[in-house]
């Protein structure tokens, strides 16, 4: 299978040390500690990279960096030194006079071959010296892709975790007046650049999710007349449908392995119960049997478990089982409504859908059911969707004639709208790739 | 004026507005009423039509939040629909159920499937053949009325029954 991403050539990092600058040292010591309750954003001074695409490719950088809300990138206005090498050690005391703690050099420039090559420095100022330092390597599609990359790796140099800016999310495309909406599976970067089109609008399409490796989508199509869960090829178009059940297939995810789609099946009593069918064997799991309302599987990370909604109890809950159905426990026991569940790609939180109070609320749990927090509340407000490093939370809001997306990081201090031509629902944010 | 519009272009209300004027209540004129179609009052569509079932039947009823269950004013309207189907057998049934806005997307798409089957059980119930009778949820994805509002949202918590090609 072709990947989109393949063309991308990523060398590792530079040997630096020219000019007397001081090699890599062992570990930062400038770092941001993610995990205290409150964060104070590190001021961060990126001036322009060098290079006729250097200035384009810094913004990204630094919009990147602004919206996960740990960084405070500085007005360049500000700044004291005008970067002319960005491969010499810069004035520390002129950024240190401006309180930068990091400074961020860099320059793009053409290769012989059409390739762009790519290249930053990333410095602490209050330590006098050079921390990271990579060059790249991409063909003209993946610039933005590069900014990305780069953006990623000061976020997980500087915090420690894993970055999620070179990342995309698959979502749906709402388009036309309420009663006669036109929807469209759509996929765009996380920061709403490089929109492409996945389908045509001619049907409902709904819930995408990507597969483990990005390369493909479950989603759920009314294009048979019934509505249905297929599988989508992302590169190749390709279609098909994922079993073949007599009633409405719904609410299909990938197992973490990629082997299996979980998904709800319309029973002929007008309930739904939770499958999984595995997409080599074709064989069907049936992981519960109630008279009720049970959907939105959500595998934990280790694929081990799965959490769901069930209205089981009377209104809808979310329930946790082992992943061959055993031991269904029910998790909440708030006062409200609660669905949507997914699990976090690290393992340790579920966040969710509530409403109480005439609210949508998106939340986070602990998988015990413990613990539970509200990021954000709102008139309309549903399905949340992880960034691969589980710090961040996007999901969709109904304001102003239609659903816009949001994302919201675990403190909930940090909401971010993410732009969007027209209307948009349903996010599913994608993994990274190793 | 949103709201009234969207009431008029509701196709049970319009059956309502013309039981109304059978009893000799005015009706205010609008647009797209009973009276515009040339309908005035029950009977007026030609027996056995899609539009007779429409507009003198009532091809809807409506559930109260989060329920499912048939309510008596449906049971009403549901007993008239079946006794309707079973005097015109050359119909085949889509029954499409659908949820409000408040709710999240999956459990709505379970929410309106669950409706559409209560409403077949019913018809079914009352001896209209299962094998004329099929089922399709919409969810929250197919909403007539389209404020913000309970007015709305009662209207859009529905089954609606369609004979075979004559969509809601």
């Amino acid at each position: 299978m072709k990947s989109i991403l393949k063309p991308l050539l990523v060398v590792a990092a530079m040997a630096m040390g020219m000019n007397g600058v001081a090699t890599l040292p062992a570990r930062a010591t400038l770092e941001l500690n993610v995990n205290k309750g409150n964060v104070e954003p590190m001021p961060i001074a990126i001036p322009d990279f060098q290079g006729g695409l250097g200035a384009q490719i810094s913004e990204i950088v630094t919009a990147d960096l602004k919206r996960s809300g740990l960084f405070a990138p500085i007005d360049k206005n500000a700044f004291v030194e005008k970067i002319t090498n960005p491969d010499a050690a810069p004035r520390f005391d002129d950024w240190k006079v401006i309180n930068a703690q990091a400074l961020v050099t860099g320059s793009v420039s053409k290769e012989a071959d059409g390739r762009i090559r790519a290249q930053y420095r990333l410095w602490d100022i209050f330590g006098n010296q050079q921390i990271a330092g990579e060059q790249f390597f991409a063909n003209d599609a993946n610039q933005r892709r590069v900014a990305h990359i780069i953006a990623d790796a000061i976020y997980e140099k500087l915090t420690g975790e894993k970055g999620y800016f070179d990342t995309r999310v698959v979502f749906i495309d709402e388009s036309g007046a309420k009663n006669a909406r036109k929807k469209r599976l759509a996929i765009m970067d996380q920061d709403g650049a490089n929109v492409r089109y996945l389908s045509d609008g001619k049907s409902i399409v709904l819930t995408p999710r990507f597969s483990p490796n990005r390369q493909e989508i479950t989603y759920m199509s009314y294009e048979s007349g019934q509505p249905r869960v297929y599988l989508l090829q992302i590169e190749t178009g390709q279609r098909e449908l994922v079993g073949n059940f007599p009633g409405m297939t719904f609410a299909p995810r990938f197992s973490p392995d990629g082997q299996k789609v979980i998904m709800s099946l319309l029973r002929d009593d007008g309930n739904s119960n939770i499958f999984a069918m595995d997409l080599r064997s074709r064989s069907t799991t049936r992981l519960t049997n109630s008279i009720a309302i049970d959907t939105s599987p959500s595998y934990s990370p280790d694929g081990s478990k799965v959490v769901f909604t069930s209205d089981r109890g009377g209104r809808a809950q979310i329930y946790v089982m082992g992943a061959d159905g055993s031991g269904q426990t029910r998790i909440s026991f708030g006062d409200g409504v609660y669905s949507t569940p997914v699990w976090s790609p690290r393992g340790d939180l579920i966040a969710f859908t509530k409403q109480t109070g005439g609210e949508f609320q998106i939340g986070v749990m602990k998988t015990d059911g413990s613990g539970e927090r509200i990021l954000s509340s709102g008139f309309q407000q549903e399905g949340p969707t992880w960034a691969p490093n589980g710090r961040v939370l996007m999901f969709f809001r109904d304001s102003a004639g239609g659903p816009k997306l949001v994302s919201v990081d675990l403190t909930g201090r940090n909401e971010q709208s993410i732009p969007t031509a027209n209307f948009a629902s349903d996010p599913a944010w994608s993994p990274l790739l190793e | 004026m949103g709201r009234i519009a969207a009431l008029t272009r509701n196709p049970a209300m319009i059956a309502l507005v013309a039981m109304l004027a059978i009893a000799g209540c005015a009706s205010k004129k609008t647009p797209n009423s009973a009276a515009d179609l040339g309908l005035n009052g029950a009977g007026a569509a030609t027996p056995g039509s899609a539009q007779d079932f429409t507009v003198n039947i009532g091809d809807r009823i409506f559930f109260d939040t989060d329920s499912t269950s048939i309510r008596a004013d449906a049971q009403t309207t549901l007993s008239r629909q079946a006794q309707w189907l079973n005097q015109y057998k050359q119909y085949a049934i889509v029954i499409e159920g659908h949820a409000d806005e408040r709710g999240t997307r999956e459990y709505n798409l379970a929410l309106g499937a669950r409706r559409a089957a209560a409403t077949r059980d019913f018809l079914v119930a009352k001896g209209v053949s299962a094998s004329r009778l099929k089922t399709i949820s919409y969810g929250k994805e197919r909403p007539v009325a389209v404020c913000d509002d309970i007015s709305c949202w009662s209207q859009n918590r529905r089954a609606v029954t369609t004979l075979s090609g004559a969509g809601s």
